[in-house]
C-alpha cells in the first residue's frame, strides 16, 4: 500500500527566512529515495514539510503542493494528524518515550489513536519488532523501560513504533547518524525489506550509504549561508554517484566540494 | 642493548607538595579553638561573636598555610571551598537551631489529646485543650485551596508552555508574575472587599481559601511551567509524528514525563500557603470551638492559632503555640518528603 508523492514548486519559511525554495520532484512508491547535501541546505526541513511536521515549529510556513496519490497534504480541509498516520518519521536521535516500556512504546501510536484489543496489540507489536529486527533482542524484557535499550536498539524500537501504524511513507532523517557500524548495518537491510512495503525516504551524510540502500537518490544544495536550499537533481542513485548531470554532485559526492 | 626509560631526578612538574587530607578539619578545629579562646579573654559572651571570629580565622589561616605549602593556585582553590562551607554553616545554623527550639518547646504538651481535643471552653490561660479544631481548618481551607489552584495552575501552565503564542500568553505571563509579587495580606483584603463586603457572604474557611488560592496559583503556574519546559521536544515530535493529536499527546506523553515534578511543584506550593497568616486572620476569623464546616461561619486555623495563643502570653498558651508550630512543622515537612518520593517514584526510568 506505499504510495508516491508529487511534490511541486515547495517552498518552507521559518517566520520570514525562506529555508528552501522551489522543490519539485517525484518520489516513487515501493523505493528507496535519498536526499543528500552540505549541512544546512534544508534537508531536514523538506522532509518535516512532506508530513506536516514543519508546522510544528515555531514560524514554520509551507508554500506549495505535495500530492499524496491524487490528495493535497496541503489542500483545504486536511488534518495534519491524518497525515501524519499516513506518513511516518523516524528521526535523528533515538526518541523513545521514557515513561513507557519497550511494549507501550511500540503501541502507543495505536493506542493513543483508538481501542485496539490486547490480543491485536500483542500482534502488532510483535510484528512491528520482527519487521525492525529487534524482536529476538527483547522478547523478554517487553515491559522494561524502552529507555534501557541501547542506542542502537533504540533506533529500531523508533523505527518499529514508526511502522506499527501501518503508514503508507516512512521519512527517516539520517537514522543512523548515532549509531555504530553493527547497528546501522542492521537498520540498512531493514530499510531494504522496509521498502516492499513502503515508499521510504532517507535522509543521510553518509555517501556509501545512499549508495547502498536508495534506488533513487536528490542532491541539494544552497547557494551560500543565509540562501534557500535548493534541489539540484535528482536521479537513479546509479546515476547520481557514476555520471551526475550537474558539476556540484559530482563535486559533492567526490569529496571535492566548499 | 636495551633502552632504559630516562627518569627525570626532579619532582614530577605533575606532583606538588600536597597537604593532609585532614588538614581542613584540623584547621577548623584550631579555628574554634582560638576563637573561644579569644572571646573568653576578652569578655565577649555573644555565641555569634566567637563563631564569626573562627570563621575569619579558618579563612586566612587555611589560605596563608596552604599558600606556603601548595602554592597559590591550590590556596584559592582552598579558599572558595572553604567559603562555600562557611556560607552553608551560616545558612544551616539558624535553621537547624530554629527546629531544635521548636521540638524542644513543642514536645512539652503536644500528644494524643493535644491533637484530638479543641480548645472549646478551656480558658486560654489554662492548661488543657488542644488544636483539633485548628487543625481541621487548616486542612480543610488548604485543601480547597489546592482543590482550586492546581487545576487552574495546570492547565494556565500548559496553555503557557504548550499553546501560548502572541499577546495572550504574554499578558498572562505578566499577570501570574505580578501574582507572585502579591503580599499574603493584600490577597486577604482583596477577598475581603470581594467576597465579604461587596457580596455580603460572611466570614468561613472558604473565604480563606480563595485568598490562599491567589497565592498559590502562581506558584503551581511557575512550577508546571518548569517541568513541562524540561520535556524535550523530541518526544512531542515523536508523538505528533505518529498521528496522534496535540492533546493526547500532552495528556499521555507531555504530563506523565513530567508528573513527577509537577507534583513536587504542588505539594511545595502547598506547604507555602500552609504557613500563612494574614489571610487566614482577616477571613476566617477564628473560632475556639471545632467547626467542620468551611462555607459556613469562623473556623480556626494553626498559624492563627499559634498567633492567638502566643499573644494572650500565659505560660500554658505558650507552650501550646509551641505546640501548634511544632505540628505545623512536622506537617509541612511531611508534604515535602511526600514531594520527594513522588518525584523520584514518577520520574522517567532509565535503567534496565
Ligand atoms: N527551528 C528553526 N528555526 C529557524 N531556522 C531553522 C530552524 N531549523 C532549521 N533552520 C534553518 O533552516 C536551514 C535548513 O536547516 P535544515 O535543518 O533543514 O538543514 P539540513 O540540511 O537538515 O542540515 P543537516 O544536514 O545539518 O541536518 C538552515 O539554514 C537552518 O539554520
Ligand atoms: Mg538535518
Amino acid at each position: 500500500m506505499a504510495k508516491r508523492i508529487d511534490i511541486s514548486g515547495l517552498n518552507a519559511y521559518y517566520g520570514s527566512f525562506l529555508a528552501i525554495e522551489d522543490i519539485s520532484m517525484t518520489v516513487e512508491p515501493r523505493s528507496v529515495t535519498a536526499f543528500i547535501g552540505p549541512s544546512g541546505c534544508g534537508k531536514s526541513t523538506f522532509l518535516r514539510t512532506l508530513n506536516r511536521m514543519h508546522e510544528v515549529t515555531p514560524g514554520g510556513r509551507v508554500e506549495g503542493k505535495v500530492m499524496l496519490d491524487d490528495e493535497d497534504l496541503y489542500g483545504a480541509g486536511v488534518d495534519p494528524v491524518s497525515v501524519r498516520r499516513e506518513i511516518g518519521m523516524v528521526f535523528q536521535r533515538p526518541n523513545p518515550f521514557p515513561t513507557m516500556s519497550v511494549y507501550d512504546n511500540v503501541a502507543a501510536g495505536l493506542r493513543l489513536n483508538g481501542k485496539y484489543k490486547k490480543s491485536e496489540l500483542d500482534d502488532v507489536v510483535e510484528k512491528s519488532l520482527r519487521g525492525a529486527n529487534l524482536w529476538n533482542e527483547v522478547k523478554d524484557r517487553l515491559n522494561k523501560p524502552g529507555s534501557g535499550l541501547s542506542g542502537g536498539q533504540q533506533q529500531r524500537l523508533c523505527i518499529a513504533r514508526a511502522i506499527a501504524v501501518q503508514p503508507k511513507v516512512l521519512l527517516m532523517d539520517e537514522p543512523c547518524s548515532a549509531l555504530d557500524p553493527i547497528s546501522t548495518l542492521a537498520i540498512e537491510d531493514l530499510i531494504g525489506e522496509l521498502k516492499e512495503q513502503f515508499t521510504i525516504v532517507i535522509v543521510t551524510h553518509n555517501m556509501q550509504q545512499a549508495a547502498r540502500v536508495s534506488d533513487r537518490t536528490a542532491f541539494f544544495n544552497l547557494a551560500a549561508v543565509g540562501q534557500p536550499g535548493r534541489l539540484i537533481e535528482i536521479d537513479d542513485t546509479e546515476r547520481i554517484f557514476s555520471n551526475p548531470s550537474v558539476q556540484a554532485t559530482e563535486d559533492y559526492i567526490s569529496g571535492r566540494f566548499g | 642493548m636495551s633502552h632504559a626509560t630516562i627518569t627525570p631526578k626532579s619532582a614530577s612538574s605533575l606532583h606538588g607538595a600536597r597537604l593532609p587530607r585532614w588538614f581542613p578539619w584540623a584547621a577548623a578545629a584550631a579555628s574554634v579553638a582560638l576563637g573561644f579562646g579569644i572571646s573568653a579573654l576578652a569578655g565577649l559572651h555573644s555565641d555569634i561573636q566567637w563563631a564569626l571570629i573562627a570563621a575569619v580565622l579558618f579563612l586566612i589561616g587555611s589560605y596563608a598555610v596552604a599558600s606556603a605549602v601548595e602554592g597559590k593556585r591550590q590556596a584559592k582553590d582552598r579558599t572558595a571551598t572553604s567559603l562555600v562551607w562557611v556560607a552553608f554553616l551560616l545558612a544551616v545554623i539558624p535553621l537547624a537551631s530554629l527546629i531544635w527550639e521548636t521540638v524542644k518547646q513543642g514536645v512539652k504538651v503536644l500528644d494524643g489529646y493535644f491533637l484530638t481535643h479543641s480548645m472549646g471552653v478551656v480558658a486560654d490561660a489554662e492548661p488543657g485543650g488542644g488544636i483539633y479544631h485548628a487543625l481541621l481548618g487548616t486542612l480543610e481551607q488548604v485543601g480547597i485551596a489546592a482543590l482550586i489552584s492546581v487545576p487552574l495552575g495546570i492547565l494556565t501552565a500548559i496553555y503557557l508552555v504548550e499553546y501560548g503564542r502572541g499577546r495572550l500568553a504574554q499578558a498572562v505571563t505578566f499577570f501570574v508574575d505580578v501574582m507572585t509579587g502579591i503580599p499574603s495580606i493584600v490577597a486577604g483584603l482583596f477577598i475581603l472587599s470581594l467576597w465579604i463586603i461587596m457580596l455580603d457572604m460572611g466570614y468561613s474557611g472558604f473565604a480563606g481559601s480563595l485568598a490562599l488560592s491567589i497565592l498559590m496559583i502562581p506558584i503551581v503556574v511557575r512550577s508546571t511551567e518548569e517541568m513541562l519546559k524540561l520535556v524535550p521536544n523530541e518526544l512531542r515530535e515523536a508523538s505528533l509524528a505518529l498521528g496522534i493529536p496535540k492533546w493526547r499527546t500532552i495528556l499521555k506523553v507531555v504530563l506523565p514525563t513530567s508528573v513527577g515534578g509537577i507534583v513536587n511543584g504542588v505539594m511545595l506550593a502547598i506547604a507555602r500557603i500552609t504557613g500563612e497568616t494574614a489571610p487566614v486572620l482577616l477571613l476566617v476569623w477564628g473560632t475556639a470551638t471545632i467547626n467542620a464546616n468551611p462555607f459556613d461561619g469562623p473556623q480556626a486555623s494553626l498559624p492563627m492559632y499559634i498567633y492567638l495563643q502566643y499573644n494572650n502570653g500565659s505560660e500554658p498558651a505558650y507552650d501550646r503555640a509551641w505546640a501548634a508550630a511544632l505540628t505545623l512543622i512536622a506537617f509541612i515537612m511531611v508534604l515535602n518528603l511526600a514531594a520527594r518520593g513522588i518525584a523520584r517514584w514518577k520520574a522517567p526510568k532509565t535503567g534496565r
